[in-house]
């Protein structure tokens, strides 16, 4: 394994290369789902009907996933903050409490679709269903990747290594946070 | 022109397509055989040469860079002729729609064409309505709507000689018309992929005078053959 | 300061580490070599596309015969053939070679870097698109054959496999696009980060050779577009093989939703790959005219232009396919203005020229085949632009006349003309120009015979993908016959002319003679490293930039007509 090239540690734009690489990613990522969501719009204000279809889903659950996203954010940026002054050790312990919000958000998720499935509303019901489970899927995935990521992260922080990773990790997070409060009023509250 | 002369054509608005045609030619035909007499001329004028040194244009220079600017005014003059025209046919063809004399339906699917031609009554969806497979008949200088229905994927009503086209779309009905200004068999075909038999869905359209037609229509409209 | 001693620190690291076999070219982290890898699987896949173009072309002319090396052409078979010559030719030809394997090997190059700022993301991209090469290729291999709904793969024809045949073939296509997809997202980030940031001091904004930056705009255009025909990709996988109704119109789905998804990242990849291939054209024309480039930042704003429009004209694709007639309207203006900022483009190119001391070496002959042939190939879109004529050309020979006479100069012809100049540097080794003509002038006019027949024939109403002209009289005459024979023999000649290439490649590449650093006398920094460059690129310190890319036969400049970038003032 070659040293990192002398082309990484430079920043002719001013910005350190990991944190600019991290932005274009979630840019590409924003069309991602800019794309579905905005097919899921379009379909949406063509069929009133499907205001009923939502009905079924319950913004408890949704409104407490939302809950525990935004505080699993509120540790990345605590552990980013414990990054900066170079506690790696704190850094990663708050790193382990964000991923522990993800998988209690993927837990509470997994409850709520065995409902739904088990009551019928499966990904084929209808149009409205493949959107919802479509959706809510493709953000569980990069949930779970956030979190794996989280994970290796954590263990080079715990040995005060490569701290500026727990920043670029913590902006991941947050725009896995992000899409989710714009998917949350869409498949839940809009009825 | 062009077009006329590759492929004659048979109803009322292609005369206005071959027209759209032959002025778009003109219009990027003149600055492309500009742009392209520059290039070779360039070519062949400044040949390296010993001792010749070539010349340092850095292309702000006003003198040199006006000439781009200039090339625009052609350029958007043309482009607006040709949106003009362009929208202009567009309108006439696919977003207005001219009050019909009788109206046909299209009906398209892997990988055959059913036409259902109204009866001696001119009404369609009665009993004497006529059905034919791949066979189209209609009578000339009669303004007709189509209503175009595809049963399973996606099609297109395509008839080169009325320079038409329409995707046929399942679940959905979609209207057009068209006026043939003269007599003969004319090509219908596929003109979007629809699987394997994409090829192989050619009909014809049977223009005929209106004298023929009726006739045509007497004698296959299922009451009159039922009379028999 | 700090930089010139990490360079100790690499270049001391280079002379002990050995890097074995694997390391060095199954597995490598260098540019070069992931740049040389993707080189050489598009030059394997366009041969691919190059053979599918000859089998189903031989069926065309010549309906029914069994071509020789493949047998009789079923309909199933031809379908199969074009749907994935298009897509081959597209996204495993023209996105590797233009976007991928020049811009690893010249952005480092060229902006004075050792590497990609990301190696190990640089060789997981390539070994994604490997993968998602041979999942294309193997879809021809299992039962019920590759896709065959054409390279638009429009549902509900590419959604329900009783409509296209090809159970598992739809799904190889559509999962082997988008792994694609991914892989150039990867790759898009790194060349956009690495031309970002790790310029080497001293080159500014406008110091930047011409083709870094179009790679560059290419690639953000690339990952703006691509994100939602991704998201399309899930949703028919889903309705391919879990029975979601998302293009199903039967079941509240809309096969239209798929078509504006589709050319929404369409419309915008033609210039994702256009502009790499200008860019190559630019670094040629500017080095054996011995020219500045004639207004470095017009050509620059044209581009982005362009890009910028291009996102605006999607739906001119879909002018007759059942949207709202007024919505076509809005695109045929968008579409045409899109000719403004491309003429300009192209009349700079023109200008280039003016005044300089041209030599016409192989290289130049293609850069300057690429200015013509794309000319006609954008003049031929204004007429399918124009919504009313459009309603008789859509799907006619002449759209495809079209962007054969855009894609073929941009693949085939820029690509020709960067490997042509760039294969000193590559290679080490000098290439054989009296070759080279011989293989161009055999390329370049078969090419035109090849595709102004078709021209031809689409104006007289030839539809595409129709595998037998026999079923329709009134597009059997005899005259396009002789016109479908033409353009067939012409292909044959050219696919012939290619053993020429393939010949001086490997010719020149083992007994050529040496080239030197700097074969051409050019500016920029690529080729201040010794050719081939080593690991690392410039193992004694990373060069400096003093000055623009293009300063050729300066005034105060006596001594030779070209002034490189990195030779302090
Ligand atoms: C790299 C490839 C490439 C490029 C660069 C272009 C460039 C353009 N294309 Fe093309 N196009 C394709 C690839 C490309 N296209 C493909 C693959 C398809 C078919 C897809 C399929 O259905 O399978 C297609 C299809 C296609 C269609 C749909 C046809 C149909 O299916 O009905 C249209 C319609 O507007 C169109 C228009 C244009 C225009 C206006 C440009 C413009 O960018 C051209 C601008 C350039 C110029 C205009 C030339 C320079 C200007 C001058 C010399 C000045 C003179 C000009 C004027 C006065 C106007 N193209
Ligand atoms: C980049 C795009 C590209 C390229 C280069 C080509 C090249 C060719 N195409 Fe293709 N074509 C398409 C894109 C392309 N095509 C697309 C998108 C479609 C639509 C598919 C659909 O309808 O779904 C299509 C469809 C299509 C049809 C329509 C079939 C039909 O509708 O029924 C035809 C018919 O003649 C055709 C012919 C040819 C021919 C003769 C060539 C010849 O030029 C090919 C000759 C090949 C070579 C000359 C290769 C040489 C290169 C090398 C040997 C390696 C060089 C590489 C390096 C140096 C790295 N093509
Ligand atoms: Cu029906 Cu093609
Ligand atoms: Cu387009």
């Amino acid at each position: 394994m070659s040293a990192r090239p002398i082309a990484t540690t430079r920043s002719a734009a001013g910005m350190p290369t990991p944190r600019l690489a991290v932005w274009w990613l979630i840019a590409s990522e924003i069309v991602i789902f800019g794309g579905i969501l905005g097919s899921y719009i379009m379909h949406r204000l063509a069929h009133g009907i499907w205001a009923d279809y939502a009905a079924n889903t319950n913004p408890w659950i949704g409104a407490f996933n939302t809950f525990v996203l935004l505080t699993s954010s509120l540790s990345a940026v605590l552990a980013h903050q414990a990054a900066e002054r170079g506690e790696g050790k704190r850094a990663a312990n708050l790193l382990y409490l964000t991923t522990l919000g993800g998988v209690v958000f993927l837990c509470v998720k997994a409850f709520e679709w065995t409902t739904e499935i088990s009551h019928g509303m499966t990904i084929t019901s209808n149009t409205f269903w493949s959107f919802y489970y479509t959706a809510a899927g493709i953000h569980a995935a990069h949930v779970i990747a956030g979190g794996i990521i989280m994970l290796i992260v954590a263990q080079t922080a715990k040995k005060n290594l490569e701290l500026h990773r727990v920043e670029i990790i913590g902006i991941y997070w947050h725009f896995v946070d992000l899409v989710w409060i714009f998917l949350f009023p869409l498949l839940y509250i809009a009825k | 022109m062009i077009l006329e002369w590759l492929l004659p054509s048979a109803s009322t608005y292609a005369s206005d397509i071959n027209r759209l045609f032959d002025v778009i030619t003109l219009l990027v035909g003149i600055p492309f055989l500009v742009a392209s007499y520059l290039l070779f001329s360039f070519i062949l004028r400044f040949k390296a040469k010993s001792g010749r040194k070539a010349l340092y244009i850095t292309g702000t220079e006003h003198q040199y860079i006006k000439w781009i600017h200039r090339a625009h005014i052609p350029i958007l003059a043309f482009d607006v002729i040709i949106v003009v025209m362009a929208v202009n046919v567009w309108f006439a063809v696919k977003q207005n729609l001219p009050e019909a004399n009788a109206t046909v339906r299209v009906i398209a699917q892997q990988w055959a064409w059913t036409f259902v031609h109204p009866g001696p009554d001119n009404v369609l969806d009665t009993a004497d309505d006529i059905t034919t497979i791949n066979e189209l008949h209609v009578a000339a200088n009669t303004l007709y709507h189509f209503k175009l229905e595809s049963l399973d994927v996606l099609h297109d009503f395509s008839i080169p000689a009325f320079r038409l086209k329409q995707d046929a779309i399942p679940g959905r009905v979609i209207t057009g018309w068209f006026e043939a200004t003269r007599t003969g068999d004319f090509l219908i075909q596929c003109a979007e992929i629809c699987g394997i038999g994409h090829a192989l869905m050619p009909a014809r359209i049977f223009v005929e005078s209106s004298e023929q037609h009726s006739a045509w229509v007497e004698a296959n409209s299922p009451i009159s053959v039922a009379a028999r | 300061m700090a930089e010139s001693i990490r360079v100790e620190h690499a270049a001391h690291h280079d002379d002990h580490h050995e890097m074995s076999f694997t390391e060095k070219y199954v597995f490598p982290l260098d540019h070069k070599m992931i740049a040389m890898q993707y080189m050489f699987t598009g030059m394997f896949m366009a041969v691919i596309g190059g053979f599918f173009a000859y089998v189903f072309r031989m069926q065309i002319a010549f309906p029914g015969m069994d071509v020789p090396f493949f047998g009789p052409v079923t309909p199933a078979a031809y379908n199969s053939l074009v749907t994935n010559h298009g897509t081959i030719m597209i996204f495993w030809v023209a996105m590797p070679v233009l976007i991928a394997a020049f811009g690893n090997y010249l952005i480092p190059l060229m902006i004075g870097a050792d590497d990609m700022v990301f190696p190990r993301i640089n060789r997981l991209s390539y070994q994604i698109f490997l993968i998602s090469a041979v999942i294309i290729l193997a879809a021809f291999f299992v039962e019920g054959g590759a896709f065959g709904g054409a390279w638009t793969a429009y549902p509900p024809l590419s959604t329900k496999s009783q409509y296209n045949l090809t159970p598992l073939g739809s799904t190889f296509w559509i999962t082997a696009v988008a792994l694609e997809f991914v892989a150039f997202l990867l790759g898009g980030i790194n060349f956009i980060t690495t031309a970002m940031n790790s310029r080497a001091p001293g080159m500014k904004m406008w110091d930047i050779p011409m083709v870094v930056w179009m790679i560059v705009i290419a690639s953000i255009l690339f990952m703006l577009s691509v994100g939602p025909l991704l998201a399309g990709g899930i949703m028919m996988l889903l309705d391919q093989n879990l029975g979601t109704a998302f293009f199903d119109p039967n079941r509240g789905g809309d096969p239209i939703l798929w078509q504006h998804l589709f050319w929404f990242f369409g419309h915008p990849e033609v210039y994702v790959v256009l502009l790499p291939a200008v860019g190559i054209v630019a670094e040629v024309i500017t080095v054996f005219s011995r020219k500045k480039l004639f207004a470095y930042k017009t050509v620059l704003y044209t581009a982005i232009g362009t890009g910028i429009l291009s996102f605006t004209v999607w739906a001119h694709h879909q002018f007759i396919a059942g949207i709202d007639p007024r919505m076509a309207n809005v695109f045929t203006v968008t579409t045409l203005l899109i000719s403004v900022p491309i003429a300009e483009m192209l009349f700079v190119y023109i200008a280039t020229l003016y005044g300089g001391s041209i030599t016409l070496t192989t290289p130049m002959l293609w850069a300057l085949s690429f200015i013509f042939e794309f000319l006609i190939g954008g003049v031929t879109g204004i007429f399918l632009g124009a919504s009313g004529n459009d309603i008789y050309m859509h799907d006619t020979y002449f759209v495809l006349a079209h962007f054969h006479y855009t894609f073929y100069p941009i693949a085939i012809i820029g690509t020709y003309a960067g490997f042509t100049f760039w294969f000193p540097k590559m290679f080490g080794r000098m290439m054989n120009d009296k070759l080279g003509k011989i293989h161009f002038w055999l390329t370049i006019i078969p090419f035109n015979t090849i595709f102004i027949p078709l021209f031809v024939l689409g104006a007289a109403g030839h539809h595409r993908r129709i595998f037998d002209y026999r079923n329709f009289p009134e597009l059997s005459y005899p005259w396009m016959w002789e016109l479908q024979h033409l353009a067939t023999y012409s292909l044959i000649v050219m696919l012939l002319a290619q053993i020429i290439f393939f010949y001086n490649v490997i010719t020149s590449w083992v007994s050529g003679p040496i080239a030197p650093k700097n074969p051409w006398n050019s500016n920029t920094l690529e080729w201040t490293a010794t050719s081939p460059p080593p690991h690392g690129n410039w193992p004694d310190g990373l060069p400096t930039v003093y000055r623009g890319p293009y300063e050729y036969s300066h005034p105060d400049r006596k001594s030779s007509d070209f002034w490189p970038q990195d030779e302090p003032a």
